[in-house]
C-alpha cells in the first residue's frame, strides 16, 4: 500500500492545453523519489500539485488513505525546500526555523528545544542569530532544509534545491540530504534536471517528458534498461537503429542487415528501435566472424581524455562510438563495428 | 575642456533658475518693510511672529495636518491590498486597472477637483469635512499603489509559499512575511502622499467650504488682500517641513528607488 498516490492528475492553466495529463505516481513510505526531466516537462508542476500550490482540474491526490486534493497548503504539513530557498529576510536563522512551529502554537520552551536540536543536526548552531543575507549559499540551503524538517512534515518536497550551489558544494549537500532523509525516514520527492544528481540519491526515479511519466523505476534499471527512446537519450544512449522483428530474437535493420538481440521487451509494437551506448560498441578486426557486425568508416574523431570518440559513417547512418586510447583510428579508416546482442536495448 | 565649461555654465543656470526664487522668498521673509521687497531692507523676525499669531493660519494648519494624515491613512488602507492584488494576481484588464488607479495624478487637478465636487458634494451631499477627506484619499491612492507596488515586486513570491507551507494562512502570511518586508515602501508612500495632500490646492479648492479650509487655500486668500512678508515666512516654514519629510524618506528608502 503506497503512502502517497497521484491518480489520473490533470493540470491545465487555460482549460485547453494540459500541462499534466492523466498522471499516475505511487510512492512508498520512506522512499526518496526523484522527478527527472528537461525544463518544461511538468516535474515542478507535479511537485506543486503535491504541495497544494496548484489544484488539478482532474484526478486525485491520496495520502495515507485520505483525499488531499483540496486541502489548502497551510493545512497539509509538508516541508518544502525551494530553489531560491525563500528564507524570510527579516528574521534570524533561529526565527526562520521557528516560524512553522510558531504557526502551530507550540510553547516557547518547546520551540527553543526543537529549533536548537535541528540547527545542531544541520550544523548551524553557531549562526542562529544571523540574518539570511549574512549567510553563504550552502548555509542558506541548510537553513531552508532545517526549516522544512523541524515541523516534522509528512512529506519533504525539494524543488531543485542544489541548482544554486557551486559544483563542489552540490556534491556535499546531496550526500547530506540523503543522510538526513535516511536518518529521519521521511518520504521525499525531489525535483531535478540533473541526471547524475538524481541517480546518486534516489530510491526511485520518474523520468518525465511533456507532462507524462515515461518511466518510473530504480536508477539502476533506468540507466541500464530504458523503456522509451526519450529516456534512453536522457541517460546517454546516442545510437538509434530502426528495426523490424522477423522471429524470436532476430531483427532486420533498414537495408536487410540482420541483428540478434536478447530482449524481454514487447516487440509486437510498430517502430521498434535498437539503441546502444557509445561505450558498448566495439571496433573489431576486419576478419572477426562475430554476429551483429557492421562496416563503417571514421568520419570525425574527438579526444575525450579517457578515450577517443568517433562519429562513424555506416549504412545505418552515423554511429557514435568510444574507442580506447591504445588503438587510435584516423579519419577515412575503414573499420568493422561489433554491437553485442546483450547491450542493444529495444525501445 | 571647452565643452565642459559650457556644460558647467548650463548646470549653474538650471540650478539658479530652481533656487533663486526660493532664496528670494527666504530673504524677503526676514525683511522689515511691510511689503515683499528684494533685496530686503533691515532685518526682522516679526513676520514669523505674525505667522504664529494669525488665528486662521494656525486653525487651517491643524485642519490640513489632520485631513492630510487621515486621507493618507485611508489611501494606504485601500492602496496596500490594491497594490498586493495588482502585483500578485493575473487577471483580465490588469494593466487597464493599473493605469486607471493612476488617473487622479494624470488628469489635471482642476478637472479632478471639479468632478469630485460634482460627485461628492452635489450628488452624495456629504458634509464638507468628509468630502475633503474622501476627495484627498482618492487623490492619494495612486501613490500608495505605485510606491507599495514597487516594494511588493521586490518581495520573492516563493517566500509567501514557504510561509504557507509552514502552516501560515494567507492573512498570517501577509502580516508576518510580506508586511515586514515592505515597511520602507509604506513609510515612503506615507510621506509622499502626506506631502501631496498637504500641498494640494486644485482638489481642495473645490472641496473646502465655510469653516473648513486648508492652509494652502488660506494662504492664497491671504495673498489676495495682504502683500506682506508673512506669506514668505510661512512658505519658508512649509519648505523646511517638506525638506524634513523628504530627508526621512531618503534615509528609509532612498529617493532614487521610488
Amino acid at each position: 500500500m503506497p503512502l502517497l498516490s497521484l491518480k489520473n492528475i490533470d493540470v491545465s492553466y487555460d482549460g485547453k492545453t494540459n500541462i499534466l495529463e492523466k498522471l499516475n505516481l505511487s510512492i512508498n513510505k520512506g522512499e526518496l523519489v526523484s522527478l527527472l526531466g528537461p525544463s518544461g516537462c511538468g516535474k515542478t508542476t507535479t511537485l506543486r500539485v503535491i504541495a497544494g500550490f496548484i489544484e488539478p482540474v482532474g484526478g486525485q491526490f491520496i495520502l495515507e488513505d485520505q483525499n488531499f486534493t483540496k486541502i489548502p497548503v497551510h493545512k497539509r504539513n509538508f516541508g518544502i525546500v525551494f530553489q531560491s530557498y525563500a528564507l524570510f529576510p527579516h528574521l534570524t536563522v533561529f526565527d526562520n526555523v521557528a516560524f512553522g512551529l510558531k504557526m502551530k502554537k507550540i510553547s516557547k520552551d518547546k520551540i527553543k528545544d526543537l529549533v536548537d536540536s535541528i540547527l545542531n543536526t544541520v550544523d548551524l548552531s553557531s549562526l542562529s542569530q544571523r540574518y539570511p543575507k549574512e549567510l553563504s549559499g550552502g548555509q542558506r540551503q541548510r537553513v531552508a532544509i532545517a526549516r522544512a524538517l523541524v515541523i516534522e512534515p509528512k512529506l519533504l518536497l525539494l524543488d531543485e534545491p542544489l541548482s544554486n550551489l557551486d559544483a563542489k558544494l552540490r556534491l556535499k549537500m546531496r550526500v547530506e540530504i540523503k543522510k538526513l532523509q535516511r536518518q529521519m525516514g521521511i518520504t521525499t520527492v525531489f525535483v531535478t534536471h540533473d541526471q547524475e544528481e538524481c541517480f546518486s540519491i534516489s530510491d526511485k526515479v520518474a523520468v518525465m517528458n511533456a507532462g507524462e511519466i515515461e518511466q518510473f523505476d530504480t536508477p539502476e534499471n533506468i540507466y541500464s534498461n530504458p523503456s522509451t527512446e526519450f529516456v534512453a537519450r536522457f541517460v546517454g544512449f546516442e545510437n538509434f537503429i530502426d528495426l523490424s522483428n522477423i522471429s524470436g530474437n532476430e531483427f532486420h535493420a533498414k537495408g536487410g542487415k540482420k541483428f540478434t538481440i536478447n530482449s524481454n521487451r514487447d516487440i509486437t509494437k510498430e517502430n521498434i528501435k535498437g539503441t546502444i551506448r557509445p561505450d558498448d560498441i566495439e571496433i573489431v578486426d576486419e576478419n572477426s566472424n562475430k554476429e551483429n557486425l557492421i562496416d563503417g568508416s571514421i568520419d570525425v574523431r574527438t579526444y575525450l581524455g579517457k578515450s577517443y570518440q568517433y562519429n562513424i559513417k555506416t549504412d545505418l547512418g552515423t554511429l557514435v562510438v568510444n574507442g580506447s586510447n591504445n588503438n587510435v583510428y584516423s579519419q577515412g579508416d575503414n573499420i568493422k563495428l561489433y554491437l553485442p546482442s546483450s547491450k542493444i536495448i529495444l525501445v | 575642456m571647452k565643452q565642459n565649461k559650457g556644460l558647467f555654465a548650463f548646470v549653474i543656470l538650471v540650478y539658479s533658475f530652481l533656487f533663486i526664487p526660493i532664496i528670494i522668498i527666504a530673504a524677503t521673509s526676514f525683511g522689515s518693510e511691510s511689503y515683499v521687497a528684494f533685496p530686503p531692507r533691515g532685518f526682522s523676525l516679526k513676520w514669523y511672529h505674525n505667522v504664529f499669531t494669525t488665528e486662521s493660519f494656525i486653525r487651517t494648519f491643524k485642519i490640513s495636518m489632520e485631513v492630510s494624515v487621515l486621507a493618507t491613512l485611508i489611501a494606504l488602507a485601500l492602496g496596500i491590498p490594491g497594490a498586493y492584488a495588482l502585483t500578485r494576481f493575473d487577471f483580465k484588464g490588469k494593466t487597464l486597472l493599473k493605469n486607471f488607479f493612476f488617473s487622479p495624478k494624470i488628469v489635471p487637478g482642476v478637472v479632478t477637483g471639479f468632478v469630485m465636487f460634482q460627485f461628492i458634494v452635489i450628488n452624495l451631499k456629504l458634509p464638507i469635512y468628509y468630502s475633503l477627506l474622501l476627495g484627498l484619499s482618492i487623490f492619494e491612492i495612486p501613490y500608495a499603489i505605485r510606491v507599495i507596488g514597487s516594494s511588493l515586486e521586490m518581495v520573492d513570491y516563493t517566500m509567501e509559499e514557504a510561509a504557507m507551507s509552514l502552516g501560515a494562512s494567507r492573512l498570517q502570511t501577509f502580516f508576518r512575511v510580506v508586511f515586514p518586508n515592505i515597511t520602507s515602501g509604506i513609510i515612503a508612500s506615507f510621506m509622499l502622499s502626506f506631502i501631496s495632500a498637504f500641498n494640494n490646492v486644485p482638489v481642495t479648492l473645490f472641496l473646502s467650504g465655510p469653516g473648513i479650509s486648508t492652509l494652502p487655500i488660506t494662504m492664497m486668500n491671504y495673498v489676495e488682500y495682504n502683500y506682506d512678508p508673512t506669506i514668505s515666512a510661512l512658505s519658508v516654514l512649509l519648505m523646511l517641513m517638506t525638506i524634513g519629510i523628504m530627508f526621512v524618506v531618503e534615509k528609509t528608502l532612498g529617493i532614487n528607488n521610488l
